[in-house]
C-alpha cells in the first residue's frame, strides 16, 4: 500500500495488510509455519478430490422423480427411491388407507414436544395436556373404537414405531434412572445393594440380549394363554437398559454436590424427599445434562436394534423397501435418507440440551426471575 | 451490651455426659452443658477440639453416641419426627454459607417456611423481605447467591435461618471464610440479633465479639470443655494452663 501525495498527513496508522483482512486471517490460521502450510495444502487437495465428484453424484447427475429403470442408466444418485418408497419407509405395514392416523399422531407428538421445550410451560396443565395427547395418540394408532378401524400393533412400524420406542423409552427411563441413583446412595443396605446389583447386571449385558430375553425368554415364564404385547416388551427392555446408564450418570452428579448443601437443607428441617427434590436434584441433574443427553441420544439410535426381534422400525422398513427387486441396489441413497432423519432428531436433542443448560445457569439472562 | 443476663429459669438446651467418636477418635468427651433462654455462649478452642461437632450435635447434623441431649424439651433420639421438629426450631449458620446456588435470595429464604412450616408463599415472602431489610440486603432479593459478596451471602444465610423463626441460633465459625473487611458487617448482624434476646451458640475466634456479646465463654480442647466462665474473668484471668496458651496465641 503506497501513500499518495494528497493523503492527509495525520494518517491513522493501520496494521500491515498481512495482519488483517482475508490475507491476515489466512496467514494466522492456515499458513503459520511450514507444517500448517503443508497440512492446509493436503487438506485442500483432499477436498478437491472428494467434493466435486460428490456434488456431481448427489446433485448434478441425480434423478429425483423417476422410474427405477431410468435410474439404472445414470451414474448419479437415484433419489427417486425416496419418494417412491416414502410411505412404506415411514409407515411400514400400517394399512395404506389409514396412514393419516399415525401421521396425525406423530404431528401431535412433535407439537407436544415443541410446546414442552419452554420451561415456563412446565406446570400441572402441561401434564394433563400430555395425558390427553397420549390417549388421543393411542386411540388413533390402535383404533377399534369411535368408528376407527382396528389396527393390530404388529402392523405398527416405521417412524411411528421408532418414535414410540424412543420417546417413551427415554421419558420412562429418566425418572427410573434417577430413582436408581438415589437408591444406590441410600443408607439402607438392602435398597443400596439391590440398586447396585441391578445397575451392574444391566450394564454388564448388551441391549440385544435384553431384547432377546424380552421377546423369547420372557414369554416362557408367563402362564399359558397370557401374552404381553411384543412392542411393550421391547419398550420395557429399552427402559430397563437405559435407566441403568442414566443412574450412573446421575450418581456422578449427586457425588459432585457439596456436603454443605445437604446440611443446609437438613438444618432448615427439610425431610429427605424435600431435600432431594428442592435442593439436591435440581443442581445435580443440571450438572449432568451433557452426559445424560449423550445417553438419550444413543438410546434413540439403539432403538434400531429391535430389528433383531422382528419389529419393523424406521431402519428396518427401509431395508425391506430395498429388498423390493424393482429398487434393489439403491441402498446408499436409502441409508443417507434415513441417516438424515436420525441426524435431525439427534441434533435437535443436543441443541435443546445446550439451551436448557444455558437457561439453568443462575443469574443469566433467560433464567426465570 | 452488658453481661448480666436474666437468670435462665428453664434450660433450652441440656447436654448430659455426651460422648462422640469418629472411628477411634474421641471427639466429644463427657460434655455437660446447659443453655438458658436468651443466653449467648461463645465456644472457642484450637482446631480439632470438637467445638463444631458439639454444636452440630444439637441439631443432629452429627449423631452423639452416649449421653443425653434435650433441646426445647424434646430429647434427640433416632426418631426422625423429633429431629425434624428440633431442626425447625434451631437455626444454623455455616462457615461456608451453604446458600442454595440455583435459587434466588428470596427463594432461599422462603424454601424452609413454605415446605417445612407450610406458610403461604405470600406470607413467607413478606417475612423474607422483613429479615432481608434487617440484614440490610433487601435490594438483592432477586439475585442469585453467586452474584453476592461473601459478607452479603453470610447475612443472607443468617436471614434464611431467621425466616424459620427459630428459638435457638447456632453459628459455626460464621466469619472464618470471609475477607477481613466483611467480618464486621456479619458480626453487626449477629450483635443486633443478640440484642433482641435470641439464644445463641457461637463457635468463633472473634474474641471482641465474645467480650461484648457473650454471657459465657467456653474453651474446648481435645473434646472436653476445659474452662467455662463469664467473658471478663475468662479473658483477664484464665485459670487453666491450656486456656492461657490458647489465648496467648490468638490475642498476641
Amino acid at each position: 500500500m503506497t501513500v499518495s501525495g494528497n493523503a492527509p498527513k495525520a494518517e491513522v496508522l493501520r496494521p500491515p495488510v498481512t495482519r488483517v483482512g482475508v490475507v491476515g486471517w489466512m496467514r494466522e490460521n492456515l499458513f503459520n509455519g511450514w507444517l500448517n502450510s503443508v497440512l492446509t495444502l493436503v487438506v485442500l487437495y483432499g477436498l478437491w478430490q472428494v467434493v466435486p465428484p460428490l456434488v456431481r453424484w448427489a446433485l448434478v447427475d441425480s434423478l429425483w422423480n423417476s422410474t427405477p429403470e431410468a435410474c439404472r442408466s445414470i451414474d448419479g444418485a437415484c433419489w427417486s427411491f425416496v419418494p417412491a418408497n416414502l410411505r412404506f419407509i415411514v409407515f411400514g405395514f400400517y394399512p395404506a388407507d389409514q396412514q393419516w392416523r399415525p401421521l396425525v399422531s406423530m404431528v401431535l407428538l412433535v407439537a407436544l414436544l415443541w410446546w414442552s421445550r419452554d420451561r415456563s410451560h412446565w406446570n400441572r396443565r402441561l401434564g394433563w395436556v400430555w395425558a390427553a395427547g397420549l390417549v388421543v395418540m393411542g386411540v388413533l394408532m390402535r383404533g377399534g373404537i369411535l368408528g376407527l378401524q382396528g389396527v393390530e400393533t404388529s402392523l405398527w412400524s416405521g417412524l411411528p414405531l421408532t418414535l414410540l420406542l424412543s420417546v417413551f423409552g427415554m421419558v420412562a427411563a429418566y425418572p427410573f434412572g434417577v430413582v436408581l441413583a438415589l437408591g444406590r446412595q441410600s443408607r439402607l443396605p438392602a435398597v443400596k445393594s439391590l440398586c447396585v446389583v441391578y445397575i451392574e447386571m444391566i450394564r454388564g449385558v448388551p441391549l440385544i440380549s435384553m431384547l432377546f430375553m424380552a421377546s423369547v425368554m420372557f414369554p416362557l415364564f408367563l402362564p399359558e394363554g397370557v401374552t404381553i404385547n411384543k412392542i411393550l416388551r421391547a419398550l420395557v427392555a429399552i427402559i430397563l437398559f437405559t435407566a441403568a446408564y442414566i443412574a450412573e450418570v446421575v450418581r456422578g452428579g449427586l457425588q459432585a454436590m457439596p456436603k454443605g448443601q445437604y446440611e443446609a437443607a437438613e438444618a432448615l428441617g427439610l425431610n429427605y424427599v424435600q431435600t432431594m427434590r428442592l435442593v439436591i436434584l435440581p443442581q445435580a441433574l443440571k450438572i449432568v445434562i451433557p452426559p445424560t443427553v449423550g445417553i438419550l441420544i444413543s438410546a434413540f439410535k439403539d432403538t434400531s436394534l429391535v430389528v433383531i426381534i422382528a419389529l419393523y422400525d424406521l431402519l428396518n422398513t427401509t431395508k425391506s423397501a430395498l429388498s423390493n427387486p424393482k429398487w434393489m441396489g439403491f441402498s446408499t441413497e436409502a441409508y443417507i435418507f434415513v441417516a438424515a432423519i436420525y441426524f435431525v432428531c439427534c441434533y435437535a436433542m443436543s441443541n435443546y440440551s445446550r439451551r436448557l443448560e444455558r437457561e439453568l445457569t443462575p443469574g443469566r439472562a433467560g433464567s426465570d426471575p | 451490651m452488658s453481661s448480666d443476663a436474666t437468670a435462665p429459669d428453664r434450660p433450652v438446651i441440656q447436654m448430659e455426659h455426651v460422648h462422640k467418636w469418629f472411628g477411634e477418635l474421641h471427639v466429644l468427651n463427657d460434655i455437660n452443658l446447659e443453655v438458658g433462654q436468651s443466653e449467648r455462649i461463645v465456644i472457642c478452642g484450637p482446631s480439632g477440639s470438637g467445638k463444631s461437632t458439639l454444636i452440630r450435635c444439637i441439631n443432629r447434623l452429627e449423631e452423639h453416641q452416649r449421653g443425653r441431649i434435650v433441646v426445647d424439651g424434646i430429647e434427640l433420639t433416632n426418631d426422625v419426627k423429633n429431629i425434624e421438629k428440633i431442626r425447625a426450631e434451631v437455626g444454623m449458620v455455616f462457615q461456608h454459607f451453604n446458600l442454595f446456588p440455583h435459587l434466588t435470595i428470596l427463594d432461599n429464604l422462603t424454601l424452609g417456611p413454605i415446605w417445612v412450616r407450610k406458610t403461604p408463599r405470600r406470607e413467607a415472602e413478606e417475612t423474607a423481605m422483613y429479615f432481608l431489610e434487617k440484614v440490610h440486603i433487601a435490594d438483592q432479593a432477586r439475585k442469585y447467591p453467586g452474584q453476592l459478596s461473601g459478607g452479603q451471602q453470610q447475612r443472607v444465610a443468617i436471614a434464611r435461618s431467621l425466616c424459620m423463626k427459630p428459638r435457638i441460633m447456632l453459628f459455626d465459625e460464621p466469619t472464618s471464610a470471609l475477607d477481613p473487611e466483611m467480618v464486621k458487617e456479619v458480626l453487626d448482624a449477629m450483635i443486633e440479633l443478640a440484642e433482641e434476646g435470641m439464644t445463641m451458640l457461637v463457635v468463633t475466634h472473634e474474641m471482641g465479639f465474645a467480650k461484648s456479646v457473650a454471657h459465657r465463654v467456653i474453651f474446648m480442647d481435645e473434646g472436653q470443655i476445659v474452662e467455662e466462665n463469664e467473658p471478663h474473668a475468662f479473658f483477664d484471668n484464665p485459670r487453666h494452663e491450656r486456656t492461657q496458651l490458647f489465648l496467648s496465641q490468638i490475642l498476641h
